[in-house]
């Protein structure tokens, strides 16, 4: 009741907040909803830039028909799915692992040189994190033939066939988002309050009961976060697996927004590319929504 | 040896290997950008090398990179200042005020996280055809501004949730107006948050490539777009790939290491701090 009254005189012209978020507001308007919008309008009609003899036709559902009738529309969403699988446990496990060296006391300098590096992945532009991985499993001269090498096996030609392909491309998603991972864990080890952990450190020496019964509780959070928001990743996923591969051999590592860009500027029927478009825009709302439920609960 | 000894020794090994296969593919791309190409192409590949500066000579003699380079400088500085410039004041609001509609407002800067680039790009590319501003700076600045202001607005915002209401209940006994209390008071006090957000908005647009790659054609192409533009032809100018991507990964490293303790923040909308 005291919190109503104070609302009613706030100090302010009702129409304040308006002014001040009148320019961000319309800007993202005409540049994001807007032209979603003409997305919109675009996959109800037949708009190949290839073919334009006709005009843009209205086609009605069409597009959406032959998008959900395509078989390769759901090759790609399920390799897609099938990148995902692969590589978020691995920079799951990689990153708990890596956390808890981070946390674990003593060595203090390491530890910051390890921390800091982390950073350097993730800043490396994603285009160029597919030039190296050209350079890297190149078949002749990459270095990664010469690590296997190392253990004995037979140089590989990674790029030139689909399984290597698509193992080269899950390695360097491997290794540029790992660090994601192991610095959300980090900050949730760090939210353990210091008397909890030193408590439980005197009632036990086994670290898995730590990790479990203390450690835990304070990394789901995080956790959830990095579920979510990496499947919205994976989903955006483009620059560094374009650049890589291009989404060969075949089509072994084009994923989602790979093959919608295809369809889009290399087919150049931006109709039928609105409308896998806009359903991939569906898939990722839903993603917002339940992150956002689950995340900023407390602004609602 | 002590267990705790071994303990020790094996916790520095592990951060040293963490360490090490970081930054390696980092490591590996600026020394090959040091190689002479017969280097490059030795097999198995080497170590130990006499170092060339004929690679970087070549990438600052070749216009198209050093266009490229000013293209994204142009089009990072301005985007992020116009997201900064829109987004202050959008913080401010959501920071300070009560209002209908304020959650899904918030929810809708949230959600342009998720968004994939391609769902944009596709409209865009067409409205730009049709108004004439393909290939131009203009189209790829105001793109830019829908990733880079929601997360001004969201760490702005974080910032100025903690500024004391006692300072502005003060200046409001002065007689000061609700602009002045954004303009003296929140804004200089904000700047931290503000700094923070847009060395985000550099890093994120510097790094792009997808809208760089449909929205241009020649004149306004970008860093990102150049260097995957070498990818063609039957012998690859490895040398010169490698020493553009360094010049490329250098400033946006180097920003990032500024803001490291921000990282997760950045990343994930503030979800973990």
């Amino acid at each position: 009741m005291a919190e109503t009254t104070r609302r009613t005189r706030p100090g302010y012209a009702r129409w304040t907040p308006f002014w001040f978020l009148a320019p961000a507001v319309s800007a993202l308007f005409v540049i994001g909803i807007y032209p979603t919008l003409f997305a919109l309008v675009t996959s109800l009609r037949q708009y190949n830039l290839t073919r334009t003899r006709d005009g843009f036709p209205f086609v009605g559902l069409a597009n959406y028909q032959q998008v959900l009738t395509d078989s390769t529309f759901w090759q790609t969403l399920g390799r897609t799915g099938e990148f995902f699988v692969v590589v978020m446990p691995v920079e799951v496990l990689l990153g708990l692992g890596i956390a808890l060296l981070l946390h674990r006391p003593g060595l203090s300098f390491l530890r910051a040189l390890a921390r800091v590096s982390l950073v350097v992945p993730l800043a490396t532009t994603y285009a160029v994190v597919g030039l190296l991985g050209r350079l890297i499993f190149n078949r002749d001269f990459g270095v990664a033939n010469a690590f296997i090498g190392v253990f004995g096996f037979s140089p590989f030609d990674w790029l030139g066939n689909p399984t290597g392909a698509f193992a080269a491309i899950c390695i360097m998603d491997v290794w540029q988002w790992t660090p994601f991972c192991a610095l959300i864990f980090l900050s949730g080890l760090s939210m353990v309050p210091v008397e909890i952990e030193e408590a439980a450190r005197l009632e036990t020496t086994s670290k898995t009961a730590l990790l479990i019964h203390v450690q835990l509780p304070y990394l789901l959070p995080g956790f959830t976060a990095m579920l979510i928001l990496r499947s919205a990743d994976v989903l955006k996923l483009f620059d560094a697996v374009f650049t890589m591969t291009r989404g060969g051999p075949g089509a072994a590592t084009e994923l989602i927004s790979i093959y919608i860009q295809r369809v889009g500027f290399r087919v150049f029927d931006l109709g039928v590319a609105s409308a896998q478009a806009l359903l991939l825009l569906v898939l990722t709302i839903i993603l917002a929504r339940v992150y956002i439920r689950f995340f900023y609960r407390e602004i609602e | 040896m002590s267990p705790r000894v071994l303990g020790r020794i094996l916790h520095g090994v592990a951060l040293l290997l963490v360490f090490a296969i970081t930054v390696f593919p980092f490591y590996w791309m600026v020394s090959s950008s040091f190689k002479t190409q017969t280097d490059l192409l030795a097999s198995p590949p080497v170590w130990v090398f006499t170092p060339t500066l004929t690679n970087y000579a070549d990438v600052f003699a070749d216009e198209k990179v050093t266009r490229a380079v000013v293209n994204s400088l142009i089009v990072a500085l301005c985007s992020t200042a116009l997201s900064v410039v829109l987004g202050a004041p959008a913080a401010f609001a959501l920071a300070r005020y009560d209002f209908r509609g304020k959650s899904d407002l918030w929810f809708w800067f949230i959600s342009n996280r998720f968004i994939s680039p391609i769902v944009l790009a596709l409209p865009i590319y067409i409205l730009a055809l049709q108004i004439g501003l393909l290939d131009t700076h203009l189209v790829l600045i105001l793109v830019y501004i829908t990733f880079i202001l929601p997360i001004v607005v969201w760490i702005t915002t974080d910032q100025f949730r903690s500024i004391p209401k006692e300072l502005e209940e003060a200046a409001r006994l002065e007689g000061a107006s609700q602009f002045d209390i954004f303009w003296r008071i929140y804004l200089p006090l904000g700047i931290p948050g503000l700094a923070v957000s847009a060395i985000f908005g550099f890093i994120f647009s510097w790094n792009e490539l997808l809208y760089a790659l449909v929205l241009t054609r020649r004149d306004v192409q970008t860093a990102p777009v150049v260097a995957t533009s070498f990818m063609s032809g039957y012998e690859l100018p490895w040398g010169k790939i490698m020493a553009t991507g360094t010049v490329i990964v250098l400033p946006v490293t180097i920003f990032a290491l500024l803001v490291s303790r921000h990282m997760v923040r950045g990343l994930t909308m503030g979800a973990t701090k």
